[in-house]
């Protein structure tokens, strides 16, 4: 008597019951596919992410200035001054003191969001001013004309680089025409002339995403930060830089270098220190958090799971009761307690193995579906397919012992004088 | 090799023992059927020949007394040793068939070679061959419920023979059926007896059915009288 044998058994008996086998499964296919859709979702969704971080620079670490307490006692300050900000003269002494391990530093600054106009054309846009290593750091990707040159950058002159989506809005997409027009942005109450010397791609990510109409997706426009220092006549350092490390430097311990070396000029700051985070450490509690996210879900499916056994446990209770006399036959022919116990577990394993595979490809359709709302579609891995399939089989276990112990115990008289 | 099959000294079974209905339905019974013998347990209803059924069938144990079958002893054997004998040395053949449902008739036939650990094509040729013998050849496939009742205790017998028993045991086999049918039934036993050496042990109501066998015992009230 093999396992072979048993599994064809509970087969033809399951095909004998074909409406209730559905039934008794039916818990076991919800709870499988939500688990395996929630699970395919969540990866989804943890790639795209991790997909819109790496293209903004995998190696990238922020430097940002933070305030020392939430609560400070006295009299209290909560703004920045002149005396807290980032230095030119820092920025120099950190890339001295790590010139082998920076790549580029980005620095920037926020004019303000505002409109592009000219006549009926017009392009909503967020005027930044930044530093020569901004773009590089950044991974924008430039489609036509030039960056801005140390003579942009030392004369702040009113010079622009501009999105693809600008040039859609204002010049029919046609860069070439673009470059070298004089555009109008009107930010606050002022209104900024600058000359078009280049035009980026802009990508829609995660990041960015939007409700607002096509044409109404606000941009970037790059000016030299010198310009928007004048414009904005603003003192001179920074609040945040994003500093690129070079490929080989692990960049989480790289992080911390910088912020002890920043936090020297910061000793004497009550108020103020430099916290840095590297990009990899920043995805990576990201993707803990979406992983926690994805867990708490799966527990919640996991509990339909946990009804869908008791079903099966029930039905199985009530094929016990319904086939005692065939039990009784059984064991006058020889079956053994252990034989009568293998054929119940067996048959309802085979019951949850079949829900699960059912709930399996229910749920590959639902990540499907919905992973290819979010982004790009995705299958279940085969890792969450294996889980569930051990996760199916380990209920039929768990359930079905009960009842088929009870169906091994029968006294064979009795069973077989069973009405 | 021993010609003594059935060896039954002293038998007593109570049930409920020790609660204040402690009921005792056998008193005593010896009980001795030789290699070969066709014999009738007779008696009214309520005299204890279901429950001696039991015991010889190795279904149940003694309360006291000796049973020995062939050259094992019952009441020394565990649950599983019980399984294996009755696998092995008893054939059952049961008034209201007790075929298994939703499993045709030539795989009811198999079913104790299963539990006895024959392979697939053995035990399947050895279910045609007995499936020939009760004449059901041309219903090797057929589920019960699409069976008459004299064509499913011919299975039931077929399935009896399954490990070559050393007894067949018939509990009211023509119970269920006309008396046409009841007949093709005992002829069956018959020529097992007869051509095959089959020891026969037959429980029945029906006295003029009795008459044909060998030998002829009377229980009434636990005891042969």
């Amino acid at each position: 008597m093999n396992v072979y044998e048993n599994v064809r058994m509970a087969w033809e008996g399951l095909k004998a019951n074909k409406m209730r086998a559905l039934l008794t499964m039916l818990g076991i296919i919800i709870g499988i596919a939500s688990v395996i859709g929630i699970l395919t979702i969540g990866d989804g969704v943890s790639n795209t992410v991790a997909g819109a971080m790496g293209s903004l620079g995998a190696s990238n670490i922020s430097v940002n200035l933070q305030r020392r307490s939430s609560d400070i006692p006295g009299n209290r300050r909560i703004f920045v001054t002149e005396d807290d900000r980032i230095t030119e003269e820092m920025i120099a002494a950190l890339v001295e003191r790590y010139s082998e391990a920076i790549a580029g530093i980005a620095t920037s600054r926020n004019v303000g969001g505002g409109q592009v106009r000219d006549g009926r054309d017009y392009a909503n846009v967020g005027v930044t001013g930044i530093n020569d290593g901004f773009l590089e750091v950044n991974a924008v990707e430039m489609l036509r004309g030039r960056t801005f040159n140390e003579r942009d950058l030392d004369r702040g002159r009113n010079v622009a680089i501009v999105s693809d989506r600008l040039v859609n809005n204002m010049f029919d997409g046609d860069m070439d025409v673009a470059i070298g027009q004089e555009i109008a942005a009107y930010v606050g109450a002022a209104i900024y002339p600058f000359v078009i010397i280049g035009v980026f791609e802009h990508e829609m990510t995660v990041f960015n995403f939007t409700s607002a109409a096509e044409r109404d997706i606000s941009t970037p426009l790059y000016i030299p930060i010198t310009t928007a220092q004048r414009i904005l006549n603003a003192p001179d350092g920074y609040t945040t830089l994003t500093v690129a490390a070079v490929n080989t430097v692990d960049s989480t311990a790289f992080a911390d270098q910088i912020a002890n070396f920043l936090n020297r000029y910061y000793t004497n700051n009550e108020y103020f220190f430099i916290q840095t985070m590297s990009m990899e450490s920043m995805l990576e509690s990201l993707n803990t958090m979406l992983a926690t996210i994805s867990i708490g879900l799966s527990v919640i499916a996991g509990i339909s799971l946990l009804v869908g056994g008791i079903g099966v446990m029930n039905i199985m209770l009530v094929s016990v009761t319904e086939r005692t006399r065939e039990i009784g036959t059984r064991k006058a022919l020889g079956a053994t307690n252990g034989n009568i116990r293998v054929q119940f577990v067996v048959e309802s394993m085979i019951v949850c193995l079949v829900g699960g595979m059912i709930g399996i490809f229910l749920g590959s359709v639902m990540g499907y579906i919905g992973t290819s709302i979010i982004a790009v579609a995705i299958l279940p891995t085969t890792q969450s397919i294996a889980i569930s399939v051990g996760f199916s089989l380990g209920i039929g276990l768990f359930f079905g012992y009960y009842p088929a112990n009870k169906a091994a115990k029968l006294d064979p008289i009795e069973a077989l004088r069973y009405e | 090799m021993n010609d003594i099959i059935i060896n039954m000294r002293g038998i007593v079974k109570r049930f409920f023992i020790g609660q204040p209905n402690e009921l005792q339905i056998l008193h005593g019974i010896d009980l001795v059927v030789k290699r070969g013998e066709f014999i009738a347990i007779v008696g009214p209803s309520g005299s204890g020949k279901s429950t001696l059924m039991n015991l010889i069938g190795a279904l149940d144990r003694a309360t006291l007394g000796s049973y020995t079958l062939e050259d094992t002893v019952i009441e020394a054997a565990r649950d599983a040793e019980l399984s294996a004998i009755r696998n092995q040395k008893i054939g059952f053949v049961f008034q209201n068939f007790n075929l298994v449902p939703r499993t045709n008739a030539v795989k009811n036939v198999e079913l104790p070679m299963m539990y006895g650990g024959v392979n697939m094509r053995d035990r399947n040729r050895r279910a045609r061959e007995l499936m020939d013998m009760v004449e059901m050849g041309e219903r090797l496939y057929h589920q019960p419920n699409e069976l008459s009742g004299g064509q499913k205790q011919r299975v039931a017998i077929a399935r009896a023979m399954a490990n070559d028993p050393a007894i067949i045991l018939a509990d009211e086999p023509t119970g269920a059926l006309d008396t046409a049918t009841g007949r093709l039934v005992m002829d069956i036993f018959h020529s097992l007896n007869r051509e095959q050496g089959k020891t026969i042990v037959l429980i029945t109501h029906n006295k003029e059915l009795a008459a044909e066998t060998n030998r002829i015992l009377t229980m009434s009230d636990g005891v042969f009288v």
